[in-house]
């Protein structure tokens, strides 16, 4: 086990853009942990003197409409959209796992409910559907969460159960069983440990696309609502101001995507070295 | 398909029932466009739109409509859904396949140079592409390329639709496609590298064939097999992107008919749209399987033995 954790960490390191990747999450997290310290404004307090300046020494990414610094409400709307993120996905993960598990483990009756359920989600363009769940909750953050959460289940309990219909078959779970283990000691023992590598490797993607979810369904004006700084309300508020401050509409949108691309970079680089095999099929969703 | 299909129905039709309040109230205050209905009123649209049923009767009523082909009326306009979508339809689906053809000209060209000069600087540089191109938040590309091409040079409209013209559709379909692009690059990739491994390639080479005529010939026909099934996929994504592309770019399709909607209030045509296209994503889905089992017999094969 240690030189098998050994070879995958190695690879891991050898895989430059993922470490790249790993360098900038890490670089965020930091932003997010200290943004008061950081930040060299107020985000949410409103000058109106100095409002749609162009970036310059005392506003190094100018001003909005309501002369709030761009760049500390960029640096506060890290926490938000890693916020967003991590609960979403640690959400949908857990559920995605016990489903997924229960599906395989437990027989034909009930994994076949739960299979054509994830049929039925998958039946909806998925932004599409958390669109209008979000939309009939009403505006918020926490709506946009509960909305992605929903949609976000259905890869997790398909691959879970894959790897559990894959390993439930095999020799050492069968004499597991023959020697009198319980269910319980079997997942929690067999199954679930092989079950952990393409999670991680989904959860992380699934990062990229929660984060990028959320920022687009903020910026149609469902999810943070003002003063919150978030990056896609930001560029949507930004818009009006396009001709006269396009720094309005650059910066924002620059967060959000070096964001995503960090956590898909470091996706790409644990899949490759984690489960090879994954390769090319997590990305599609 | 048939349980799918049912599972679909209840899940639209439970739209409305996530929002917090009386269904009947905010039917009142989206016909009355204000906040000040009166008991009376909400008590008279409650029993006009069979809203005092319990749950599942209403979902069977509102099922048999659909059934029937009647999605029921803007809470609005009062304009039939049904029109109103079928109106807006073809904006979209012209920018679907406007949005497609922009991704795969981007796409398989670089995808096969990728795959022929694998772990070269180019294909390197492509795979990152691919992955930007991924991570890249289709509104803050389309506010981008507006800023670069319409304010900047003038050389595109703004926005709009105009009379349905190239010029209009440029910025939107390229803004769609680029995210399309990206995943068509890698899969392009991925298959090519597969199918170059295959023995009747080394024959090909063997024969003293050009290799030209090897990979855009021999290889690529079976190369665009995999293809073809995201394309079912794609169509998923431009459904998707259509919300925010049109949005950004006032495009009159369904998907700005459906963000429209969202902040109207407007429940029976949210339900509608959401209706609509998952029955045209799952469509789609469907004849994209079919063309797989036809382009590629194995297949069939393979699903008879599982």
């Amino acid at each position: 086990m240690e030189s098998r954790l050994a070879v995958i960490f190695k690879q891991f390191l050898e895989h430059k853009i993922a470490m790249v990747g790993a360098l900038i999450i890490l670089f965020l997290a930091f932003i997010a942990i200290f943004a008061p310290y950081i930040a060299p404004h107020d985000p949410i307090e409103i000058n109106l003197k100095e409002r749609l300046l162009s970036p310059n020494g005392e506003y190094p990414l100018g001003t909005d409409n309501l002369g709030r610094c761009v760049l500390s409400r960029i640096i506060y709307g890290t926490r938000v959209s890693l916020r967003i993120g991590i609960m979403v996905v640690g959400i949908t993960s857990a559920v995605g796992i016990a489903l997924g598990m229960m599906a395989g483990y437990y027989g034909r009756t009930l994994g076949e409910i739960i299979m054509r359920i994830v049929d039925i989600m998958l039946a909806f363009p998925g932004i599409i559907l958390a669109l209008a769940i979000a939309g009939a909750l009403g505006p918020g953050l926490f709506n946009v969460m509960i909305a992605l959460a929903i949609i976000g289940w259905t890869g997790y309990a398909r691959v879970v159960r894959g790897v559990v219909l894959s390993i439930k078959e095999r020799e050492f779970v069968e004499s597991a069983r023959s020697l009198g283990a319980s269910d319980f000691y079997i997942i929690s023992r067999h199954i679930l440990p092989s079950c952990v590598a393409p999670v991680i490797v989904l959860a992380t993607l699934g990062m990229a696309n929660v984060i990028l979810a959320a920022a687009a369904l903020s910026f149609l004006g469902l999810g943070a609502q003002p003063p919150t700084p978030e990056w896609g309300s930001m560029l949507n508020g930004g818009r009006a101001f396009m001709r006269t401050a396009p720094h309005l509409t650059t910066f924002p949108g620059l967060a959000i995507m070096v964001t995503v691309l960090a956590f898909n970079f470091l996706g790409d680089g644990l899949r490759d070295a984690l489960d090879p095999r994954l390769k090319e099929k997590v990305i599609e969703r | 398909m048939f349980i799918v299909a049912l599972g679909v129905t209840i899940m639209t039709f439970s739209i409305m029932h996530f929002a917090p309040g009386d269904p009947a109230e905010m039917i009142a205050i989206a016909r009355y466009g204000t906040e000040d209905v009166s008991q009376e009123e909400i008590d008279w649209i409650r029993a006009q739109e069979g809203l005092d049923a319990p749950v599942h009767i209403q979902y069977l009523r509102w099922l048999n409509h659909v059934l029937h082909g009647d999605l029921g009326r803007s809470l609005i306009t009062g304009e039939s859904v049904l029109t109103e979508f079928l109106l807006r339809f073809p904006a979209t689906l012209k920018l679907a396949i406007a949005s497609m053809i922009v991704s795969l000209l981007i796409a398989i060209p670089i995808g096969i140079i990728s795959a022929t000069k694998q772990y070269s600087v180019t294909d390197n540089v492509s795979m990152i592409g691919a992955l930007i191109g991924v991570s890249m938040p289709n509104f803050w590309l389309g506010l981008l390329l507006m800023l670069l091409f319409s304010l900047y040079l003038g050389l595109l409209p703004v926005c709009g639709y105009g009379d349905g013209d190239i010029k209009h559709m440029i910025l939107p379909a390229i803004t769609l496609g680029t995210g399309m692009a990206a995943i068509i690059t890698r899969l392009t990739r991925s298959s090519m590298l597969e199918v170059l491994k295959q023995d009747y390639i080394t024959t090909a080479r063997a024969k003293g064939l050009r290799e030209k005529v090897i990979i855009c010939k021999h290889a690529l026909k079976n190369a665009l097999i995999p293809v073809v099934t995201v394309i079912g996929l794609q169509f998923g994504w431009a459904l998707e992107g259509a919300v925010i592309v049109e949005t950004i770019f006032a495009w009159p399709g369904v998907g700005k008919l459906l963000v429209d909607s969202i902040f109207a209030r407007d429940f029976a045509m949210i339900q509608g749209c959401v209706l609509f296209i998952a029955v045209i994503f799952v469509l789609v889905n469907l004849m994209v399987d079919i063309s797989y089992a036809y382009l590629d017999p194995r297949i069939r094969y393979e699903k008879e033995g599982r």
